[in-house]
């Protein structure tokens, strides 16, 4: 699962039925302290997420169907949780880090 | 998912039979500012988007999901067709200008 951050939300009347009815977020995956890891992407919220909430984001189609208990289902992406904290162990070095 | 704009269409006379009768669009991925990102890729069209128009899409199998027919061989589907991006209550409308790039 991903952390992200949620950047913005995406206004769409003429869409697929299946997302009718649900929030779409613009999300920023960031990494364990923070900071932007990679390209947004977008996805659907079920925890009633709010802009600029730390959240965890699946992106797999069968977590996405399992929580809409649909056997067809074109979502990949749901936010599954907002986060209070994050902790890391500060003595593990990252292999990245490594000079 | 991702943003992306219609940038042109593809027509393919011989293909695979289960893709007859889908029209595919040539869609331009897009940041969340809409600024384009990477390589244009070739989508299902689930939801009739025009050229221009700026959509949001589905890949991998989800694509397929997105078609009334199970099991259509697609890898990405426009699943939406985008009125506003706002961002953190920043509006970003499909011609690309948010709201600090109003006049005045």
């Amino acid at each position: 699962m991903t952390l992200a951050r949620v950047i913005g939300t995406v206004v769409s009347t003429v869409k697929h039925p299946d997302y009718r009815g649900l929030k779409l977020f613009v999300v920023q995956p960031v990494d364990e302290n923070g900071r932007d890891s990679d390209a947004s992407f977008l996805a659907v919220d079920v925890v009633q997420a709010g802009a600029g909430d730390l959240v965890l984001v699946i992106s797999e189609g069968n977590g996405a169907r399992q929580i809409f208990n649909k056997p067809i289902l074109p979502i990949r992406s749901v936010v599954v949780g907002v986060v209070d904290e994050v902790h890391v162990d500060p003595g593990r070095v990252r292999p990245r880090e490594v000079a | 998912m991702y943003l992306g704009r219609v940038i042109g269409t593809v027509v393919a006379t011989r293909r695979y039979q289960d893709l007859d009768g889908y029209r595919f669009l040539v869609v331009q991925p897009l940041r969340h500012d809409l600024t384009p990102r990477g390589t244009a890729v070739v989508a299902v069209d689930a939801v009739q988007a025009g050229p221009g128009e700026v959509v949001f899409l589905v890949s991998s199998r989800e694509a397929s999901q997105a078609l009334p027919e199970p099991f259509v061989p697609v890898d990405a589907a426009i699943v939406g067709i985008v009125d506003t991006v706002d961002l953190d209550g920043r509006g970003g409308g499909p011609d690309g200008r948010t709201q600090q790039d109003e006049p005045g």
